[in-house]
């Protein structure tokens, strides 16, 4: 698999404070890649910095410092044409699908859009087919959703008209940024699915959320981010099923499951003894549990753990006790 | 019992007619129960648990009784309720994150709040800082402003508020849905513990999270498009579901480590119906992959085995 979007050390810095005097780290020095056909989930708490990075990918919101590359070239740089076609094949959908629309036009508008801007001179007919195709591809009756306002549709059918918004540009990465929160339990599973379908279609996915069940059933690899921070990545199957960082066990631990309570999985957490390879990352767990409570991140880095799978881990800092390591489990 | 519902039906008044929004439901709790209430948006949930506590303007009551600990309460009289909220009957608000008022302080806010009930501040000022310890707060947060305080801290705060009086009955309507996983289960393992000190009697926790709802609650019941359709243990709505509704609905849940490569999970097909004017007999029927003929006529919720009941045809030949 080619790597398709590649973050290199990028930060976001927000000014805050009443004339902006005071620096918000929104996001520091984030790395990873998403290739074709590879769905990758960033999961991380309210605050983590995961929505911010989904906006620079999108250039909704400019890099502070490092490159985000699309197929190798810089997407910051692009301007004009460049930056069309940058957004002929990304695109984005979000949270909300009834803010995504103007509640006084019908919702098929965003279609037209599509068309005036991106294909003026495509003929009527065959556009007429890309657009069946492509509700095709998101599972919607054209009968059922075109010439509707979006009161009349359900928050499934919009967020799916979306995607097809989206399939109409020959997108090759979506950026997918909570799209299934709103949803009702009996649909969301479906717009779910189409996240598989569109990765079986070769595109790379990014899906940004906070419930770890959702990533873990969808997701080729996960990145989980911390205040900014990406505190633990890799294949999807290594972060869960063997977490290394304290608070990648902690969100596990949170998560509510239907057929375990929150003790046993708290137990089960505790009593899977860390298997830290050499010494150095040994270091690493201990130091990151205690680095829950009172954490700096600039002193710290991330270890490969084992084949691909990165955890962070805190240099122990002059001043300040480093626990040994065994004692935070 | 600690709430008796019988037969409660409360319908939205619209232009276009009456939306149906609660038709007809009748269960009751017991003392020291948390009954968890599910169902999908739009199925009557949050209209269930509104009504047993303040009837907003576009609300009609229709008909039905609700009987808290033995007493009838006036729910379709908006003033003869006042006395029984926050000291029988108290709710936890959807979006109570937002539910302080912001030009007050904490503390302020909540002295007013007992001024208008009547009661002296001094009476309960011991009792609200010891909750407030317990949730974890301590009392500085009665000097802060409501924006000065993190979502999780104000849905604390709220908690105790709403509490301070114990309750015989809260409703808990959609307090975990705007919290981070790590908040919610410290939010959800608070209204264990509240129950434990017998701060609340029992407790109706309203959400569209089931797997929450087996981490905490007793009791399910499921609502669908207005009615009930299947009432049980927490274990067995979970474990083994009869309503088809409920069957589809826990099977579509994304769990850990289930993967879409391992097994496909899939949905339910449609949309609920619009309770405008609502079809006739079963209103799963249209979604139902078992439906038949006996669909066209609305099933009685009824007891299958003790303490589980449901509203389905082919449970209930």
């Amino acid at each position: 698999m080619s790597v398709m979007l590649q973050l290199d050390d990028v930060s976001k810095t927000y000014k805050v404070g009443a004339f902006g005097g005071q620096r918000l780290v929104a996001v520091r020095d984030v790395s990873f890649d998403v290739a074709a056909g590879e769905v990758v989930s960033l999961i991380g708490e309210s605050g983590s910095g995961k929505s911010t990075i989904g906006k620079m990918i999108l250039r909704l919101s400019p890099v502070t410092t490092g490159a985000i590359r699309f197929d190798g070239n810089d997407v910051s740089r692009l301007k004009g044409r460049a930056l069309k076609e940058y957004y002929r094949r990304v695109q984005g959908v979000f949270q909300d699908p009834f803010s995504s629309y103007n509640p006084i036009f019908k919702a098929d508008r965003v279609f037209k859009m599509i068309k005036d801007e991106f294909f003026p001179h495509v003929a009527r007919s065959e556009w007429e087919q890309k657009l069946e195709e492509s509700l095709d591809a998101v599972s919607l009756d054209p009968v059922q959703v075109l010439h509707k306002y979006p009161h009349q549709l359900s928050g499934g059918q919009l967020q799916r008209l979306l995607v097809a918004r989206a399939l109409l540009l020959d997108i090759r990465f979506l950026v997918a940024d909570e799209i299934i929160s709103m949803l009702d339990a009996s649909t969301r599973i479906d717009v779910l699915n189409l996240l598989a379908d569109l990765k079986a279609r070769g595109l790379g996915v990014l899906f940004i959320t906070h419930d770890l069940s959702l990533g873990n059933y969808i997701s080729d690899r996960t990145v989980i981010l911390r205040r900014g921070l990406i505190v633990e990545m890799g294949a999807t199957a290594k972060v869960f099923g063997n977490p290394q960082h304290a608070y990648t066990r902690m969100l596990l631990a949170s998560v509510p499951q239907l057929h375990r309570t929150w003790e046993e999985v708290a137990t089960e957490l505790e009593t899977t003894p860390v298997e830290a390879i050499d010494s150095r990352l040994k270091v690493a767990y201990a130091r990151t549990a205690a680095a829950l409570e009172h954490d700096d991140p600039t002193d710290s880095a991330l270890v490969e753990f084992e084949d691909g799978h990165l955890v962070r881990r805190y240099e122990s800092a002059a001043g300040r006790t480093a626990p040994v390591a065994g004692e935070a489990a | 019992m600690a709430l008796q519902v019988d037969d409660l039906k409360v319908y939205y008044r619209t232009l276009h007619g009456d939306v149906q929004a609660l038709d007809g439901v009748t269960f009751a709790i017991g003392d020291g129960e948390i009954m968890g209430l599910a169902g999908e948006s739009g199925c009557g949930k949050s209209t269930l648990g509104n009504s047993l506590v303040y009837l907003t303007g576009r609300m009609k009551y229709v008909s039905g009784t609700v009987t808290l600990d033995g007493a009838v309460l006036p729910i379709w009289d908006f003033d003869a309720m006042n006395p029984h909220r926050f000291k029988h009957v108290s709710v936890i608000p959807q979006y109570a994150m937002s539910a302080l008022n912001p030009t007050r302080r904490v503390g302020k806010m909540i002295k007013e709040l007992l001024h208008a009930r009547g009661i002296p501040y001094k009476s309960v000022s011991d009792e609200l800082l010891r909750r407030l310890e317990l949730v974890g707060l301590g009392g500085e947060v009665l000097d802060r402003y409501p924006i000065e305080l993190s979502g999780g801290m104000k849905q604390r705060v709220v908690m105790v508020l709403s509490t301070l009086l114990d309750p015989s009955l809260l409703v808990a309507d959609e307090i975990t849905s705007a919290l981070d996983v790590s908040t919610q289960k410290a939010v959800a393992e608070l209204l264990v513990e509240f129950r434990e000190r017998s701060f609340v009697k029992s407790m109706i926790v309203i959400t569209h999270d089931i797997s929450i709802l087996s981490q905490i609650a007793d009791t399910i019941l499921v609502m669908y498009a207005g009615h009930l359709a299947e009432r049980a243990s927490a274990k067995v709505i979970i474990e083994s579901p009869r309503h088809p509704y409920t069957r589809l609905l826990i099977s579509s849940l994304p769990e850990v480590g289930i993967r879409y490569d391992d097994k496909r999970l899939v949905g339910i097909p449609g949309t609920p119906p619009a309770l405008l004017d609502p079809p006739t007999g079963c209103r799963f029927k249209d979604r139902c992959p078992l439906a038949y003929e006996k669909c066209a006529e609305q099933p009685p919720f009824v007891e299958v085995s003790p303490g589980h009941s449901v509203a389905c045809w082919r449970e209930t030949p």
